[in-house]
């Protein structure tokens, strides 16, 4: 049984087998339409992420599959107060696999100690993302041909924005990639991944403050949303806010094939001008999200 | 100097971080024994600049010392028998612990519900760092 909680779960070389039937997928969406037919998928949110929900059971959808579960805790047996433990206990003998998101750190490694089905963390709190960071990659994978040998920008919230910490986590893995790190200093990235990651690894990164100085060195421009929730007083939010935004101004201080990704959903960190730059690739890896939650379930429910 | 020549049969937990001492003499409960108790608060060690001590008379009974050394990972232990130093031990660090650390993390699935063991996962041997299974919080050693 494996369960996907963190993404460094996937070995190098299974990342590489997922990837490689997500872009099996691409080019033939339907390849595998019926093959979980019979099967289910329960999706437990017990935090609304619509987006992520969504994109779970149009994966499941696709391939033919049924699907189940709850999109809040209100709706929920834990609104009784019935332990994750004990939800899991009971799904795994109406599911055949399951999606789990999580206001709190560290409860789909619960629900996985209790499952005898696998288990996806579809997001616990600000820690693990793991389904995000394979969308990804495998945006850079089949847009750039290749996962080595680029350098990277990251702008924007960089100290509370999971989804940057588990992507550096995960292209550090690969050789000859550069980091450019683009943010307030109020919103660094935080010294565990500098140095965790970073230096452990010896990996070459530059912080800097502004976007425009450093766009034309960028392969990839990963932009984040400031969140709102993330500030104590709505006066440094409103003063950070509008620091990073990408319009199509700066983009034509860009490469001609740099892409421009984008976790979604934006606030206005990315002006709609650029929405039809060829470059701009944010909902083409939404797209791509569902195909390798796509790949992900098969390979979990050992079908391919 | 630390003067064993006293304690002819006991335990000697040296090597405390300064101030340490009360978390170590509550965790085994030293409260409720029999045996008398020592704590040498603020020692002089070449080693550490400062450090506590506790000297405990007699035995303890069956407990498991080495889980001490995830409180404090500088912690050693000397067994005195017949006013001697019979084992001087350094101790091992578990590779994981069961409800021994709590995780303090309010974002942390163990801060709602209390059925769940709070488990431990050594990440870092040299400086006896523990992280939370569920939430990867390193435990604050004070
Ligand atoms: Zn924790």
């Amino acid at each position: 049984m494996k369960h996907i909680i963190s993404p460094t779960d996937l070995s190098l070389s299974e990342l590489d087998e997922l990837l490689d039937l997500s872009e099996e997928i691409i080019e033939d969406p339907s390849k595998y339409s019926e093959i979980c037919h019979g099967k289910k998928l329960a999706s437990l949110f017990y935090e609304p992420s619509t987006r992520t929900r969504l994109s779970f059971e149009a994966a499941m959808l696709n391939l033919g599959g049924n699907i189940l579960g709850f999109s809040s805790a209100d709706s929920s047996s834990a609104a009784k107060g019935e332990s994750v433990a004990d939800t899991i206990r009971v799904i795994s003998s109406y599911a055949d696999i399951c999606a789990i998101r999580h206001p709190k750190e560290g409860a789909p490694l619960v629900a996985s100690h209790h499952s005898s089905i696998p288990v996806i963390n579809a997001g616990d709190g600000g820690h693990n993302h793991p389904t995000q960071t394979f969308t990804d990659l495998l945006t850079i994978k089949h847009l750039k041909g290749r996962l080595q040998e680029l350098t990277i920008g990251f702008c924007g919230d960089l100290k509370f924005g999971r989804t940057v910490h588990s992507l550096i986590t995960a292209l550090a893995r690969y050789s000859n990639i550069k980091f450019i790190l683009i943010s307030p200093k109020e919103l660094k990235i935080p010294d565990y991944i500098r140095e965790e990651i970073l230096d452990a690894k010896g990996i070459s990164y530059v912080e800097v403050r502004g976007l425009e100085e450093v766009m034309s060195y960028l392969d990839i421009l990963y932009m984040t949303r400031v969140q709102r929730e993330r500030f104590f007083n709505e006066a440094d939010y409103v003063r950070l806010k509008d620091t990073y935004v990408l319009d199509s101004r700066k983009m034509t201080l860009a490469k001609e094939d740099m892409l421009v990704l984008h976790p979604l959903p934006r606030v206005n960190e990315i002006s709609t001008d650029v929405d039809d730059d060829p470059r701009a690739v944010y909902f083409k890896q939404a797209q791509y999200g569902v195909y390798v939650r796509m790949a992900l379930i098969m390979k979990l429910l050992k079908l391919v | 100097m630390l003067n064993i020549g006293v304690l002819r049969e006991g335990i000697v937990i040296d090597h405390i971080k300064a101030g340490g001492a009360m978390k170590i003499y509550s965790y085994l409960n030293l409260e409720n024994v029999d045996n008398s108790v020592a704590i040498i608060k603020n020692a002089r060690s070449n080693k550490m600049g400062k450090k506590d001590i506790i000297k405990i008379e007699g035995n303890l009974g069956d407990i498991n010392l080495d889980v001490l050394g995830v409180l404090d990972h500088r912690i050693t232990i000397n067994i005195i028998e017949d006013g001697v130093i019979k084992v001087k031990k350094n101790l091992e660090l578990p590779d994981t612990v069961e409800n021994v650390l709590l995780c303090k993390n309010p974002r942390c699935i163990t801060s709602i519900e209390q059925s769940i063991p709070h488990i431990f996962h050594l990440t870092d041997k040299d400086n006896g760092m523990y992280r939370c299974i569920y939430c990867e919080q390193e435990h604050e050693k004070r």
